[in-house]
């Protein structure tokens, strides 16, 4: 059994807004059997995200895998729309970051 | 009409400029129509609410003219959508000019040019509200209330097809839209022509970001889509770029909640049963789509209030004691703030970049910052003097606070500049709704002109 990060597994992982009041996360595999691993392995998930961003769940609005490209997406509700006084990232896009050290156990 | 092709070289035009080699190739593949989307609601509130532009005036004439001149030379439409980033009336009024003024300067033969109007009047808004018809809020958002739009400033409402599929009816060559969908831009010409929904609502989602849907990543590099009644096929113009399976299934889900539901003024792109096949290199051909029409018919709203004047400063810390303490420090410049000018009526925002001002309480290492970080202080109020007063005193107070065991008692805080810096207005969107429309004709007005046609003054 060895421990792999998400980012040795994926091709991307990136975040953006989706609209005004929300951000939405991709992580995108090359081939089907990562893809596969990540998803058997449980480390992605509404509750695994929930406790990595220390959000309410049910500011999670979506949480998908996509089939046709290799992808596990989520989508998370703003505590402000984007742009007001005090946002740090207006277009959403380095809200990512902690997604890349997740630990996938590769035995699972 | 079998098929149609559209090439889009831009997925928001004028934000970056277009790649000239790619353009040019894709003209060499003598499309039906060159389109691209103008607009995003990415850029944050401030260019809507105070009718500004987020890109520079010459990357969007740069892009104009690239696209007027092949639209021209192969004498095929012309359609851009959300003028200017936000659709707003002067934004179009404003791409309207620099298409008169490149033809001017290239002295291209007349040709007839049309454009739509997205504003929205605020009373018209609240008509709807006092009559029952609930403003509905998306994304978690209530009902819009009339408390929320007296704090707007300035609203647009998001065009579906309708009014780009008029201005082809009228034989317009080249289209300039107000705010409206993406895909509306490339939807419009294909429903014009006769395809099916589903397919055309599909050939405007794969093509409004442009070489998004292809790989390797390279943004601003046009792509060709074709369509037929039976499928969509997208087609990278690069050299180097392909559009594979995965970069165009990859694209559904970009910027999008759901990869899978598309929501236009008018129905839903369904994409759960897309098939995506490879049918050469650098094309992948997707059928399986399907369209939902929408029982009632509801544009999106987007507006954007003016929350006040703004000033920002910043100031550094190394000393490790201040940082494990800025809570405290910047507590100190708030009270100061707030001696000075009472408890409410401006605004004071702290972020520290090197712990968390990028994101915030969802920052995970907030608890571990690095051994510098920058307090980054914004100022906001209803006058500038006032605004700028508040800045100051939030970020200039950060030197004078009083942490008790603090080795360094000459300042607490580094400066790049001892002076804060004025800065947009800050604003904040108040809309991100939808409303009920019967002909959505009424909310979109449309004019229509002659370019380059000889006057007697010319003659």
């Amino acid at each position: 059994m060895s421990v792999k990060k998400l980012s040795d597994l994926a091709k991307t992982i990136r975040s953006k807004n989706a609209g005004t009041d929300k951000i939405t996360f991709d992580v995108i595999f090359r081939e089907a059997a990562a893809y596969d691993l990540v998803k058997r392995s449980g480390a992605l998930s509404r509750g695994s995200i929930s406790r990595l961003l220390k959000i309410d769940p049910a500011r999670i609005t979506d949480f998908v895998e996509y089939d046709p490209a290799y992808a596990i997406k989520f989508t998370i509700l703003r505590d402000r729309p984007s742009g007001s006084a005090g946002d740090g990232d207006i277009f959403g896009a380095q809200q990512y970051a902690p997604l890349l050290d997740i630990e996938i156990d590769d035995a699972a | 009409m079998k098929s149609l092709k559209i090439i889009c070289p831009n997925g928001h035009l004028g934000f970056a400029p277009l790649k000239v080699e790619s353009f040019r190739l894709g003209v060499a593949q003598k499309p039906d129509y060159i389109a691209a989307d103008s607009g995003s609601d990415d850029i944050g509130p401030v260019p809507l609410g105070s009718d500004t532009c987020a890109s520079p005036a010459s990357w969007q004439e740069h892009d104009l003219e690239q696209m007027l001149l092949a639209a021209r030379e192969l004498d095929v439409p012309m359609i851009i959508g959300s003028a200017g980033d936000t659709g707003s009336n002067s934004r179009v009024d404003m791409y309207v000019q620099m298409i008169r003024d490149i033809a001017r300067r290239h002295d291209l033969p007349a040709f007839r040019i049309g454009w739509f109007y997205s504003e929205l009047d605020k009373e018209l808004v609240r008509g709807r509200i006092r009559s029952g018809s609930a403003i509905r809020g998306l994304d978690a958002r209530d009902e819009l209330s009339e408390d929320e739009l007296d704090a707007t400033t300035r609203i647009v409402a998001m065009a579906g097809v309708h009014p780009f599929v008029s201005l082809l009816e009228q034989k317009c060559d080249v289209i300039i839209g107000g705010r409206c969908s993406d895909s509306a831009v490339f939807a419009a010409p294909a429903l014009y022509h006769g395809f099916p929904e589903a397919q055309s609502y599909y050939l405007g989602k794969v093509l409004e970001c442009a070489s998004f849907c292809a790989e390797p990543y390279g943004a601003k590099e046009t792509v060709l889509g074709e369509i037929t009644r039976d499928w969509v096929e997208v087609t990278a113009m690069h050299p180097e770029q392909r559009c594979t399976i995965a970069s165009v299934a990859g694209h559904a889900m970009y910027e999008r909640s759901n990869p899978y539901h598309e929501f236009v003024a008018g129905g839903m792109l369904d994409m759960t049963d897309c098939h995506y096949e490879q049918v050469s290199e650098k094309t992948t051909r997707v059928t399986g789509m399907r369209f939902v029409p929408a029982e009632e018919l509801r544009v999106k709203l987007e507006g954007s209030g003016k929350v006040g004047e703004r000033y920002v400063g910043m100031a550094g810390i190394r000393d490790p004691y201040t940082i494990a303490n800025v809570d405290e420090v910047m507590a100190w410049g708030r009270r100061q703030v707030e001696e000075r000018f009472g408890p409410d009526g401006w605004e004071l925002h702290f972020n520290v970049f090197g712990r968390d001002g990028i994101m915030g309480e969802m920052e995970p290492l907030r608890d571990r910052p690095g051994h510098e970080v920058l307090v980054v202080v914004q100022g906001v109020a209803p006058t500038r003097e006032m605004a700028e007063e508040v800045a100051i005193t939030g970020t200039r107070q950060l030197f004078y606070a009083r942490l008790p065991d603090v080795k360094g008692t000459a300042g607490g805080v580094s400066f790049v500049f001892d002076e804060v810096l004025p800065a947009s207005p800050a604003h904040r969107w108040t809309l991100n709704h939808t409303m009920a429309v019967e002909k959505p004709l009424d909310l979109f007005p449309i004019e229509t002109a002659i370019v380059g046609e000889k006057t007697f003054a010319d003659a």
